[in-house]
């Protein structure tokens, strides 16, 4: 793989790698897919966003409508982040460290919220908690509003993130095993700490990892909360749905400029995830690196 | 059972993490989604078929089954293609591309949706330059094809790449040595051992496209019987307050995608069976 090799080293490789006119179409074909299917569209966003000048940018930026969007959008994520995180450790605790029978069905329906369509997502919240739903005539008596309100938002969002965390730690914390926790716990630490010093460093790059990819979904689920939200400017609109209604209006600076942070905010989780891959992969050469613990 | 299991729960914990889990998943995904079985019952049969197989309904699965079939294909291939590149050779800005191949995972569908929609329509950057050669990309099924194809990008390669990384390279070596050419060695050796992945990639490509909504309905233009996707319908029925129409539509997508979901497991077991190793 190495850049500089000796020629006995390049006859080895002969028999497993491609004439160099192969690689090079190879790589040629898929840079340019990849440029035509990801770079261009992410170049289009800021160049949209800009296309009337930075002034033009901020104007829009600023509209009260837009401001309230990103916060709902803060909002939402900072509490369907969380509620996901403690459900993916309990689960991914539950389900990697013990036997029971289901198992693998629990596991099944952990994942399921990734296979239902966004819409679908949706439409069971306006099911159950709409005017014409299960909790409909209870809610409008108490005057509790959930759907076209920012509960059914943070309820649709929790859906649609649901399985990230827990997705991301049960595999990691099955390939761990249970040793060091037994040890923990035969040394006499609480269940407590066995977690907190034990199991938590042990999975804390996965944690990472799940979060903000969950959160990346949360802040930019679009079809599930569009239905459950009502598109009531300056109070139920996110800033995916309020790009949609700036889009719809023609306004495509403004629309664009509130999709370039969405956009900005996709590329940090890239890096932060890139990041945590990295951080993780030296680890594990650190750990492989030291001499083994028994004879 | 509890009497076999009994010496591996040392640890403490069990029953609140299960319970906690259990009542979580009934009251967030298993109670909705039985509301939307129950919401079905109250039609008749007659009233469920007539909801599922109208003209505009029927035309809408076969854009959205067809589209995301003709986008998972294209994803199989050029998946295939950027996972090799990135696992087998070096060239410059090869980190960058291996983190952009997530975008679509992190970059929010509706955004997606505008930014490829300016890029084909008429007027924009690659659609200005197809409107005279007579293709149009945007606002027709061709656009709701390239929307999946970028959403489903990611699940190819993503699965895929690990496999290659810990294909053995003794065994193309062997093969070299027994005097196969490469391109014999690819598709006797190197193919079958990353076909379940790949299976695996188009399985899931294809059930992510089948439900998306935010990136398609922006570029399809969204012409009854034409460029209509399903889970449009369900919002146009929604809209009509046809409650219980908009349901229907939604437990046949529902079953599809469980069907689907059990598919995929079926494959990754059959992954973890052919690698023996866990993935």
């Amino acid at each position: 793989m190495s850049t500089t090799m000796n020629p006995s080293q390049r006859r080895a490789q002969a028999g497993t790698t491609e004439p160099a006119w192969v690689r090079y179409s190879l790589i040629g074909v898929a840079l340019t897919f990849m440029f035509f299917f990801l770079i261009l569209p992410l170049a289009a966003v800021f160049t949209e966003a800009l296309r009337k000048g930075f002034d033009a940018y901020w104007v829009a930026l600023q509209e009260p409508d837009a401001w309230s969007a990103i916060r709902l959008t803060f909002i939402t994520a900072l509490i369907a982040v969380p509620l996901n995180l403690v459900f993916g450790v309990a689960a991914a605790w539950a389900i990697a460290k013990y036997e029971f029978t289901g198992k693998a069905f629990l596991t099944t329906l952990v994942d399921l919220p990734f296979s239902v369509s966004p819409v679908v997502a949706g439409l069971i919240y306006v099911l159950m908690f709409g005017a014409q739903g299960w909790f409909g005539p209870w809610l409008q008596e108490h005057d509790i509003k959930i759907i076209f309100a920012v509960p059914g938002i943070v309820l649709a969002t929790v859906f649609v993130t649901f399985p990230f965390i827990a997705r991301e730690l049960i595999p990691l914390m099955q390939a761990q095993g249970n040793d060091e926790e037994q040890a923990a716990i035969v040394l006499g630490a609480t269940g407590w700490q066995t977690f907190w010093y034990v199991t938590l460093p042990n999975i804390k790059w996965g944690l990472i990892y799940g979060v903000i990819l969950c959160n990346a979904r949360a802040m930019g689920e679009f079809g599930a909360v569009s239905v459950v939200s009502g598109h009531i400017r300056g109070q139920t609109n996110t800033m995916p749905l309020h790009v949609e209604i700036l889009y719809n209006e023609y306004q495509s600076v403004a629309a664009f400029a509130v999709a370039s942070l969405l956009a900005l905010l996709a590329l940090v989780t890239l890096a932060i995830k890139s990041t945590v891959e990295w951080r993780h992969a030296c680890e594990l050469k650190a750990t492989a690196d030291l001499p083994p613990e028994r004879p | 059972m509890s009497h076999m299991f009994r010496p591996t729960r040392v640890l403490p914990g069990f029953n609140i993490t299960l319970g906690f889990t259990l009542t979580y998943l009934s009251l967030i995904v298993l109670i909705p989604l039985s509301a939307l079985l129950f919401k079905t019952f109250t039609l008749t049969w007659d009233q469920f078929v007539a909801a599922v197989t109208g003209p505009r309904v029927m035309a809408s699965y076969r854009l959205t089954f067809g589209a995301s079939l003709i986008a998972a294909l294209v994803n199989v291939v050029f998946g295939l293609l950027v996972a090799w590149v990135l696992v087998r050779y070096n060239f410059f800005g090869k980190k960058v591309i291996d983190a952009l191949v997530d975008l679509p995972f992190a970059l929010p569908t509706a955004v997606a949706g505008i930014s490829l929609t300016a890029l084909l329509a008429g007027n924009g950057w690659v659609g200005q330059y197809l409107e005279p050669l007579g293709i149009q990309l945007a606002f027709n099924p061709n656009g709701v094809v390239i929307a999946l194809i970028f959403i489903g990008l990611p699940f190819v390669v993503r699965t895929v790449q690990p496999v290659l990384e810990d294909a053995e390279k003794e065994l193309e070596e062997a093969a070299t040595c027994l005097g196969a050419t490469r391109w014999q060695t690819f598709t006797r050796v190197i193919f079958p051992s990353i076909a379940p992945a790949l299976l695996t990639g188009f399985a899931m490509a294809f059930a992510r496209a089948i439900g998306e909504y935010g990136s398609v309905i922006f570029i399809a233009g969204n012409m009854p019987m034409v460029s209509e996707i399903t889970p449009l319908i369900i919002i146009g029925k929604l809209e009509q307050y046809d409650y219980a129409g908009a349901t229907a539509v939604a437990v046949v997508m529902l079953v599809i995608s469980f069907v689907l979901l059990l598919v995929i497991n079926a494959l990754q077991a059959w992954q973890r069976r052919r690698t023996g190793a866990p993935a």
